[in-house]
């Protein structure tokens, strides 16, 4: 796809499982990946939601290849990152940064925040070090932060000071594509619109794009462009963000979408909520066929059959065998 | 007279960097069989407010300062610690907001689950584990009589949350206190845990306490709503009033910055600043820093609360005063 920053081909990431101590042997295999293709365009956003252990953490870290894909391709600005060199992907690794969900966790607390931006600025030689002071100040002026902050340490700030301080060193590059793997979760409501405004304005401003995972569908919806709705490693429903949440037509995104409580008594009172059985099933012995089945309302015999490819309907994409049927 | 009565409650810990005013001068009433949220930020003293009238807040550093909370004619704050556990467990029960460290990973379900009853209850073993067997049929457990005696880990998290609420429930208490129950779990198991509640609360007749910082959990669930800033109670009113006519400013500001209940991408408002250093003496009203409202007299004078509706209380001071 021309114009594409990102295009993920088939992308599988299974993880063995072994069993006994001194002979170790495999005894299964997770799928926590299994077979995603997506592409992602420059400037665009674009929101993956889907339950815990469904994979988008882990898809997001293979495509920074944080951890090794097990089949497929991942092409970044035109180029192939599965099979690079630690050293190309060093390189290839400037136009890709990750913000992480606990900016508790993600700042090393020995480092000021001087440091922790400093620190990419000359791992990747992008400025001469006379020169790092000024930029380091920049960029906490871009995410709203006074550079007088600059020798402080982590602790010394609050849990949305600190997310900026993560976005700050996310940008420090002037990387292409950023994932964000649930970056406002940990944050409160006041906070959580500041940091949503924030990366609205950067991807204005500076033409990013933004992958942006998190199971909060009303920020999802809020900020993205584009939705992918993962089940169990795999994508079931693809498309625009208003039609995906308010127009649901896989019956996993429609149980998903009935379940956000919405702040509104008068719509709360007299909605019909689908309430899903049972938990997700175990990656580890995914039900044969489409992986939903176990807990669908609509399922047929002919489901547990073969995968479901995902199929254009209603203007987006979809992966269900029984679409207009219910 | 109502099932729980707090007045003027005041918490504070002492720490080395000062005195912490978690709860400062909180006052509600709850009847039989009514849900009342406590909605705040993570700081506004939610939480320490339900330890207190529990005892469950460790002293020191902890202290109760100051009030009452009567418990169906008994102060919990004043009462014997034998008199205390008499109720805790077996008329109030409390559900956490982790299943997984609340739970002890030493022990098999069933020997958690049946605790309450050995204690409070004069029964047999046998007769108990028939009663947890139904506890967590109800809270629907499949196969319950052969999960009974799993460990905690053998359970997904919703699962656990369904253990825990069992345990809660297994005494038939009159009051629940959920301290954020769904807040570690995904979307489609709240909406289980949420209906669970809700049924039980139905079959049992129990009120419930239900705290969190989910505007949309509370909408669904409460009759009545009460919102604290900064360890006070800066609003009360029943939950469709407050959504649809909310007054103090704090109230308003938390409201429009929800995204869903804004336009797709439009600027979010974003209340500016803060919450206040809780060691920090605050005068007059804590939310007057952030606040696009505040005048010179917010600063200075302290805030009460005072009806503006019927059964609608609110602390503003301009708000009272019909400024806003």
């Amino acid at each position: 796809m021309p114009g594409a920053i990102l295009e993920l081909r088939d992308v599988r990431t299974h993880f063995p499982v072994t069993a006994g101590f001194v002979r170790r042997r495999r005894v299964g295999t997770v799928k926590a990946v299994d077979g995603v293709t997506l592409t992602l365009a420059r400037g665009e956003v674009l929101g993956l939601v889907g339950e815990s252990g469904c994979g988008k953490s882990t898809l997001a870290r293979t495509i920074l290849q944080l951890i090794p894909a097990t089949g497929g391709t991942v092409v970044l600005n035109g180029r192939n990152l599965s099979g690079l060199s630690t050293r190309e992907l060093k390189a290839g690794r400037r136009d890709l940064q990750m913000i992480f969900q606990d900016p508790y966790a993600s700042l090393n607390p020995r480092l000021t925040v001087f440091d922790a931006l400093a620190e990419p600025l000359l791992v990747h030689k992008v400025c001469p070090p006379a020169e790092v002071g000024a930029r380091v100040a920049s960029l906490l002026r871009i995410v709203g932060l006074a550079p007088r902050f600059i020798r402080k340490y982590p602790h010394e700030f609050s849990g949305g000071q600190r997310q900026r301080i993560a976005i700050a060193r996310a940008l420090a590059l002037e990387p292409k594509l950023i994932i964000a793997d649930e970056p406002v979760s940990a944050l409160d409501v006041s906070i959580q619109a500041q940091i949503l405004n924030l990366l609205s304005r950067l991807r204005r401003e500076m033409n990013l794009s933004l992958m942006f995972i998190a199971h909060d569908l009303s920020v999802v919806k809020h900020i993205s462009d584009r939705i992918a709705v993962m089940y169990l490693g795999r994508i079931v429903e693809l498309g625009g963000a208003l039609d995906v949440i308010d127009r649901p037509q896989h019956p996993y995104t429609r149980a998903l979408v009935s379940a956000i409580p919405t702040p509104d008594p008068a719509v709360e009172r007299h909605r019909q909520r689908i309430v899903l059985p049972g938990d997700p099933p175990s990656p580890l012995n995914p039900p044969a066929g489409c992986s939903f089945h176990t807990r669908c309302p609509h399922a047929r015999e002919q489901c547990r059959a073969a995968v479901p490819p995902l199929v254009p309907f209603a203007g987006r994409e979809v992966a269900c065998i029984r679409l207009g049927e219910f | 007279m109502p099932l729980l009565d707090v007045k003027d409650l005041r918490t504070c810990f002492h720490t080395r960097d000062g005195v912490f005013r978690a709860v400062d001068g909180v006052s509600f009433s709850l009847e039989r069989g009514e849900t009342l949220g406590i909605v705040g930020e993570s700081g506004s003293g939610k939480s320490v407010t339900c330890y207190s009238i529990l005892g469950l807040i460790p002293q020191p550093p902890g202290r109760i300062e100051g009030g009452t909370a009567f418990f169906d004619g008994v102060d919990l704050l004043q009462c014997s610690p034998r008199q205390a556990r008499s109720i805790r467990g077996k008329r109030i029960s409390m559900i956490f907001q982790d299943p997984m460290t609340s739970l002890n990973p030493y022990l098999r379900v069933s020997d958690q689950l049946i605790e309450p009853l050995l204690i409070h209850e004069r029964i047999s073993r046998r007769e108990a584990l028939r009663r947890g067997l139904e506890t967590l049929e109800l809270v629907g457990i499949h196969d319950a009589s052969k999960r009974i005696h799993d460990y905690p880990h053998e359970f997904s998290g919703g699962m656990r949350q369904r253990v825990m609420i069992a345990m809660a429930l297994i005494t038939k208490p009159e009051l629940l206190i959920a301290d954020e129950p769904t807040t570690a779990l995904d979307v489609t198991v709240q909406a289980q845990i949420l209906e669970l509640i809700k049924a039980m609360q139905a079959e049992l007749g129990m009120a419930v306490i239900f705290i969190t910082h989910d505007l949309g959990v509370v909408s669904g669930l409460c009759d009545r709503v009460l919102v604290m800033y900064a360890g006070r109670i800066v609003e009360s009113a029943g939950t469709r009033e407050l959504f649809h006519g909310p007054r103090h400013p704090y109230t308003l500001g938390l409201q429009r910055s929800i995204p869903s209940l804004q336009p797709k991408g439009a600027e979010l408002y974003t209340i500016p600043g803060l919450p206040p250093d809780p060691s920090a003496a605050i005068r007059g009203c804590a939310f007057a820093p952030r606040c696009e409202f505040a005048g010179e007299p917010c600063l200075l004078l302290d805030p009460a609360l005072a009806e503006v509706a019927p059964g609608h209380l609110q602390s503003c001071i301009r708000v009272q005063a019909g400024e806003i």
